[in-house]
């Protein structure tokens, strides 16, 4: 521990110098780098199983061949790779591995002592200056219960009490003792905006601003503002025309949205306020990736389409607060027939584990009002779209050969109650296994305090 | 929308004024899973009159006059009975003054019938039957401490049972139990300790055992004060008899321990409500026949109390013989308590026991399995007829009866819904 901390004291001046050459529109750096190497895999081919590829295909008796932690081939009768690992998936299903869009795992860990609550720095409603990964806490116990339900990435995001929460990380679900460790190589950063009820009730309660939503858009407003002048001046200083500002953290990870380096991430309920949001965006001239929890996107699903900005859904959370009031069961549906980017998220350490649930729940109520979705192409609100959100579409999130080998074994039907992940490969290393308790993560918080019955299922 | 609201208005009224006993409905064809001494039938009809089930017989069986549901390939279960819920006490959770579940204070604990709050115009109401559910137990909730304002006590109240249909006796039954709290909440809307806790409820049942041989002494002013007011004492007498049942929220096994020391002490029927470690002494549990009200996938040690939470606490209680209802006090997704019943089946516990801790077993356990829970002749017919596997997630129910009356299955967000199916109608939202 002592260790790192000076390795990561040694890394940053460089890093500052790095930015200062290399990158300075954004004054985006290497430092926190991702350290994750995925370790040494023996090839694996997954026989005989029902493949949804995420892009769409349901293929029947197909095999899945997994080679130096890529997706080698996917199709039928493939000859087993020697020296490898052959999987009999007769009767049971093989999707990409899960992405959740949104949790909080590491940031609000179990259990959920005063300790653990380390996502909202709710001291100001802009500290775009947080990172996420500062806070996450690589031994909760949330990772191992997640990969159990086919996780095999996931974005970790400040709360929404701010305006702007700070930076998102976004994470394969691998154990690591550093977070370092968890980062997924390469993904772009998020930012974490939040729209509504939560900022203004935070700091309204304390008598400051915003204590409406107008305060809300007032205080995007003047944050871009200044994100817009920190931005020029750098960009000035970089063809010789005055001094560059003062490295100010909150002002570079603005400016890097206004690059296109990081990605908006954006808690927004009422299809209004999304529309305000879209219109703030083009002042500004900035791209929203994705809103978060957007119980009211089947109001505005064209929008959403014409906008490209993907909705990241509960399949049927409702009324906890006034801006939830208008959920419906057929959200996620309804923006998907809209042709607009439908994603189901968790926000959850419990909804976490059942992702394949709450997309089945979602597909369901569509075909009830009329929207025909294949399984084939639902899939993808787990998958292939989350990944897209994630900037990480290139790498993982179906199984296109050349991808990163993160699968998951289905015993059966995933959009059933009773399927469940029997095996979960992270890079082609197989992280998890349902039938062998080797296979079980444990976090160091468990031992000791943790006892689960004795004879396993 | 006008004309919508007028049809439905119309459709109330012929039922109205419909005389009761004028029709027999036929619910032919399904596979009907009874829970009661009939087991399952693969192809069977229900029969309803007059609110109530006339009887379940093998085969297709359509009497003359009657009103035919056809259930052929479809499910047909008794209507879900959620046992721990603020049905028509809370609208918006966030915003007070839509919730009105709890009080504070020290004048009154068991007394507090939270029966007189129900609101049965909530839109949570239409939203849950839709999806199944026919009942539903109203908890009072415990008062947290805030704000310098104390905790609500130990025991936040009694319950009531209601039932989801249209008719206005919705209330089925007052002070259906009363609820308390022991283990770390217990402790927090106590005296900080739940050593305190204990002591509260273990002085206040002492009290009403007392009061209750000695009343007109006490009414004279010649017997000790004691810890709760005159109303808490009259109101705790049943659970002293142990006819009404005592709600007692305890995660930790140790704290569930000292839960069954107390029913066994005073002669109560307890119900452990959360029991997130109670797998780890399910003998002990089954030996006392204390019924477990739990959460299957409330699996992450997401307190010291419930470190050791599993996946498998409903497998390992069903095995010892503990009797099991499911339950996680989500008011408006009441309609997932089918999918936390699937997800103990998909970890062990045998399909028909996770339809009856939904079911069947919340009903026994609050004194009221003689109506309700079961289809079986002369209980109320609370119907469901599901397009498939209720324990699903995929599925969806096609009829449902509450009381034999075939209720509507529209509700706000349906008409939500349907507003926005089609995004490029000339009308504005408003007007559709």
């Amino acid at each position: 521990m002592t260790r790192l901390r000076l390795l990561a004291i040694v890394l940053l001046p460089m890093a500052l110098v790095a930015c200062g050459e290399d990158t300075p529109s954004s004054g985006q750096s290497d430092a926190f780098s991702s350290t994750y190497t995925p370790a040494a895999s023996e090839p694996v081919l997954i026989r005989n199983a029902t493949v949804l590829t995420g892009t769409g295909e349901q293929l029947a008796n197909t095999d899945v061949l997994l080679l130096d932690g890529r997706i080698e081939r996917v199709g039928r009768k493939l000859a087993a790779p020697r020296d490898g690992v052959v999987i009999d998936a007769t009767d049971k299903f093989v999707t990409p591995g899960i992405i959740d869009v949104h949790s909080h795992l590491g940031v609000y860990a179990s259990p959920g002592v005063r300790a653990h609550s380390d996502g909202n720095e709710a001291t100001s409603p802009n500290t775009a200056e947080v990172w996420a990964e500062h806070s996450v806490w690589p031994q909760d116990p949330g990772f191992s219960a997640a990969l159990a339900g086919g996780i095999t990435t996931l974005q970790i995001l400040p709360g929404s009490a701010n305006l702007f929460g700070g930076r998102s990380v976004t994470l394969k679900n691998v154990f690591s003792r550093t977070v370092r460790g968890m980062k997924f190589p390469g993904a772009p950063y998020g930012l974490k905006m939040a729209c509504g009820e939560n900022p203004k009730r935070v700091y309204g309660s304390r008598g400051g601003a915003p204590s409406t939503r107008m305060g809300n858009v007032a205080g995007y407003r003047a944050a871009w503002i200044a994100a817009s002048q920190y931005r020029d001046k750098l960009k000035a200083a970089e063809n010789g025309e005055g001094e560059a500002p003062d490295r100010d953290l909150q002002l570079e990870t603005l400016a890097g949205v206004l690059d296109g380096d990081i990605l908006v991430h954006n808690h927004c309920y009422r299809a209004d306020e999304m529309a305000t949001m879209m219109a703030l965006a083009d002042e500004f001239d900035y791209k929203i990736t994705a809103f978060h929890h957007a119980v009211e996107s089947y109001k505005i699903a064209d929008l959403l389409a014409e906008n490209d900005v993907c909705s990241a859904m509960w399949a049927d959370w409702w009324g906890f607060k006034m801006e939830a009031y208008d959920g419906v069961r057929e959200n996620v549906p309804m923006v998907h027939a809209s042709n607009a980017c439908a994603i189901v998220h968790s926000d959850s350490a419990i909804g976490i584990q059942r992702l394949n649930q709450e997309a089945a729940k979602a597909l369901a109520a569509g075909r009830r009002a009329g929207i025909d979705i294949s399984d084939a192409d639902a899939i993808a609100w787990i998958t292939a779209n989350a990944a897209k959100a994630l900037g990480i579409d290139a790498q993982t999130g179906t199984l296109e050969p050349g991808k990163m080998a993160d699968v998951v074994v289905w015993d059966r039907s995933p959009f059933s109650v009773y399927g469940k992940a029997e095996h979960v490969f992270i890079d082609g290393v197989h992280a998890f296994d349902r039938n062998d308790r080797s296979r079980q993560p444990v976090t160091d918080f468990a031992l000791g305090t943790v006892s689960q019955p004795g004879a396993s299922q | 929308m006008n004309h919508k609201i007028w049809i439905s208005f119309a459709v109330a009224t012929a039922l109205a004024v419909m005389p009761a006993n004028a029709e027999v409905i036929a619910i032919v064809g399904g596979t009907v899973h009874t829970l009661s001494d009939q087991g399952t039938l693969p192809e069977a009809t229900v029969l309803i009159e007059d609110g109530e089930i006339l009887n379940v017989q093998k085969g297709r069986v359509t009497p003359k006059g009657a009103r035919v549901i056809d259930a052929s390939g479809k499910v047909v279960t008794p209507g879900i009975f959620a046992a721990h819920s603020g049905l028509g006490l809370v609208e918006v959770s966030a915003e007070s003054s839509t919730v009105d579940s709890a009080q504070r204070g020290a004048a009154f604990g068991a007394s507090f019938d939270i029966a007189d709050a129900y609101n049965p115009a909530s839109t949570l109401i239409d939203i849950n039957r839709a999806e199944g559910v026919t009942r539903a137990v109203v908890l009072p909730n415990p008062a947290w401490p805030e704000d310098g304002q104390p905790g609500g006590g130990v025991i936040s109240g009694q319950a009531a049972v209601v039932h989801l249909g249209d008719s206005d006796d919705f209330l089925v039954a007052r002070g259906a139990a009363i609820v308390a709290h022991l283990g770390e909440s217990g402790g927090y809307v106590s005296t900080g300790s739940r050593a305190a806790a204990l002591l509260a409820l273990t002085t206040a049942l002492q009290d009403a055992i007392d009061y209750g041989q000695y009343t007109a002494a006490y009414d004279a002013g010649a017997r000790r004060e004691y810890s709760v007011s005159k109303q808490d004492l009259d109101a705790l007498q049943g659970v002293i008899r142990g006819d009404v049942p005592l709600y007692l929220s305890a995660d930790r096994a140790s704290d569930i321990r000292v839960a069954i020391d107390l029913a066994d002490r005073f002669g109560l029927s307890i119900i452990i409500v959360g029991g997130a470690e109670a797998w780890q002494i399910a003998e002990r549990l089954a030996a006392s026949n204390v019924a477990v009200m739990f959460s299957p996938i409330a699996n992450l040690p997401g307190s010291f109390d419930s470190l050791s939470s599993s996946m498998e606490n409903a497998r390992v209680l069903q095995e010892a013989g503990v009797r099991l209802i499911i339950a996680d006090g989500d008011t408006h997704n009441l309609r997932n308590l089918k999918q936390l019943a699937g997800n103990a089946v998909a970890h062990g516990l045998p399909w028909i026991e996770g339809l009856r801790a939904i079911t069947a077993t919340p009903a026994k356990v609050l004194g009221l399995g003689d109506r309700f829970g079961t289809l079986a002749t002369g209980m109320a017919a609370d119907v469901v007829v599901w397009d498939g596997d209720p324990l699903e997630v995929t599925t969806f129910p096609e009829h449902v009866f509450i009381n034999g009356e075939s209720v509507s299955l529209e509700n706000r967000q349906t008409q939500l819904r349907d507003r926005y199916l089609n995004l490029k109608d000339a009308q504005p939202p408003a007007y559709r």
